[in-house]
């Protein structure tokens, strides 16, 4: 069993009175995937944004607990977020590319960190091509990013992130938007990516959580329900929450 | 009675539409007004020679150089200081009493006539800081007066950036100030360049503000501590005094001119730029 990347323990998250996640233990484990899934408003979604510092541009946002990262050291709410997000990339429900060409917003985040000049180019390459992404664009880096459909845009902002070289990749719902088989490509970059990667991988659908994950994480209403390997969450689920919610009887 | 609503909308379309052309004739008949009385006599010559007689005779090339380093040094005086306000309004502070001072400040600012600048400028830039009647004075007068725009603009453009942008930015490990320069003012670049052509035109248009900061020399000035007399003033001193209305028209074609190709120059500029990064 490979070591923990990140230790999660009695996390609360409240918004005002409001609380979205309450007594969450979990523990990640390096270099696999791990998939979070319930129905909307579950507190997936807020787990994602303590993890990579997100949670602070919330107004009225409070965090409890402890949260340790392998690597960085603890989560308190005044650490250095630049540093953090060095470390912990994000994909977003949607694709945001930045108003640049497919170039520069792969190697914006990279630029920022200080890789040199001249290491660009073979950065660009390598991202777009964990990504897979490269050969429907190596022939147009220099073309708006804006151009590119749904399905490029979201594998442009994986390798966007990639190219920060984080330790850890947290995907909040990256297929949310996506036709099929651009969601079979993102799927297939994550199979190769967790070998240097720990990802976390956020989603709506169960299905997928299914196919892409290697330990799954059921939160309902704040809290975390079930968790274990994910053949084994899928085939026998110990709380029968989490067996209605994959035959699909709610959410 | 049920009006006819196929009728209502010819009715409501042909009055807006005459709106529309009533707006831009007034435009057309201004500067046709001018070029009419004033085209005749641009030459070259009037261009870049020096006035004689107070401008009788003679061109008005120390004005044109006057009108050219009023407006481009008021902007980059009043540039950076709008959009470090504009900035600071819309990403260093949530809202709270104090952005509320500050842009009931700002508002309060863009409403004082010009007049009254010219006579503050006069007190404390010529007077009290012993300035004089110079460019510097006209130039730092002219500044805030234009700053407001500057503000207003940049601020509605900064918003208009969609949060979106900021939050990619921020998971891309930028700071705040990476975020400002390289996500937040190239998007808001094009709204930003529509307040500083506005407070260039203000800037070359003023009078009343110019008259008592930088004076009226006809002298081409050589130093920002030298008076000198925009085109603007030069063309309500001609007119005013009945020295020359021809010249006067004259100047005016070329103040004009000088707006629109401003305009121009910034469209393109802003085009180009939408261009770059969409």
């Amino acid at each position: 069993m490979a070591g923990t990347k990140i230790r999660v323990r009695d996390l609360l998250v409240s918004y005002g009175a409001k609380e979205a996640l309450s007594g969450i233990d979990l523990d990640i484990y390096e270099n696999h995937v791990v998939g979070l899934m319930g129905p909307s408003a579950s507190g997936k979604s807020s787990f994602i944004s303590v993890i990579n510092g997100m949670i602070n541009f919330e107004d009225g946002a409070r965090v409890r607990g402890k949260i340790r990262i392998d690597g960085f050291g603890e989560l308190s709410g005044r650490h250095d977020h630049v540093a953090l997000r060095k470390k912990v990339g994000t994909v977003f429900a949607l694709p945001i590319p930045l108003p640049r060409s497919i170039y520069e917003n792969v190697v914006f985040g990279a630029k920022l960190k200080g890789v040199p000049r001249s290491e660009l180019n073979e950065l660009t390459e390598v991202c777009l091509k964990k990504a897979c992404l490269w050969d429907e664009v190596k022939n147009r880096l220099s073309e708006s990013a804006l151009k590119l459909s749904g399905g490029q845009q979201q594998r442009l902002c994986l390798a966007r992130t990639l190219a920060l070289r984080p330790e850890i990749i947290l995907l909040d719902e990256p297929c949310s938007g996506l036709d099929p088989i651009s969601t079979a490509k993102i799927e297939e970059a994550l199979s190769e990516l967790k070998r240097d990667h720990t990802i976390i991988l956020v989603s709506n659908n169960t299905k997928q959580i299914a196919r892409a994950s290697d330990f799954v994480a059921f939160f309902y209403m704040g809290r975390l329900i079930e968790f274990g390997p994910t053949e084994r969450v899928f085939t026998n689920p110990e709380d029968k929450m989490t067996d209605d919610y994959i035959r699909g009887k709610f959410g | 009675m049920r009006i006819n609503p196929r009728l209502t909308d010819k009715v409501v379309r042909g009055g807006l539409t005459f709106q529309a052309l009533f707006t831009v004739g007034i435009l057309v008949l201004i500067v046709a007004v001018i070029f009419v009385k004033g085209f005749p006599y641009v030459t070259a010559e009037f261009i870049f020679s020096y006035p004689q007689d107070m401008g009788r005779l003679g061109g008005i090339f120390p004005s044109v150089v006057g009108t050219v380093f009023l407006g481009l040094l008021s902007i980059a005086f009043a540039t950076p200081l709008g959009v470090g306000t504009a900035i600071y309004l819309t990403e260093y502070t949530k809202e709270s009493s104090l952005t509320r001072i500050i842009r009931f400040g700002v508002e309060s600012l863009a409403g004082i006539p010009s007049i009254i600048y010219g006579l503050f400028g006069f007190i404390f830039f010529v007077i009290k800081l012993k300035l004089g009647w110079s460019l510097l004075s006209g130039t730092l007068t002219v500044s805030i007066m234009v700053l407001p725009t500057i503000i207003r603009t940049s601020e509605e453009a900064i918003k208009s950036v969609p949060k979106n942008l900021r939050m990619v930015s921020f998971s891309l490990a930028a700071t705040k100030w990476e975020t400002v320069t390289r996500v937040i003012l190239p998007s808001a670049a094009p709204g930003i360049l529509t307040g500083i052509m506005l407070s260039i035109g203000r800037a070359v248009s003023e009078t009343a503000a110019v008259i008592f900061t930088m004076g009226s020399s006809l002298r081409l000035p050589t130093s920002i501590m030298d008076s000198g007399r925009t085109m603007a003033v030069h063309f309500y001193i001609l007119a005013r005094e009945g020295i020359s209305m021809e010249k006067a028209y004259a100047t005016a074609v070329i103040l004009v001119c000088s707006i629109l190709i401003i305009n121009i120059a910034a469209y393109y500029l802003m085009h180009k730029m939408i261009a770059r990064y969409s």
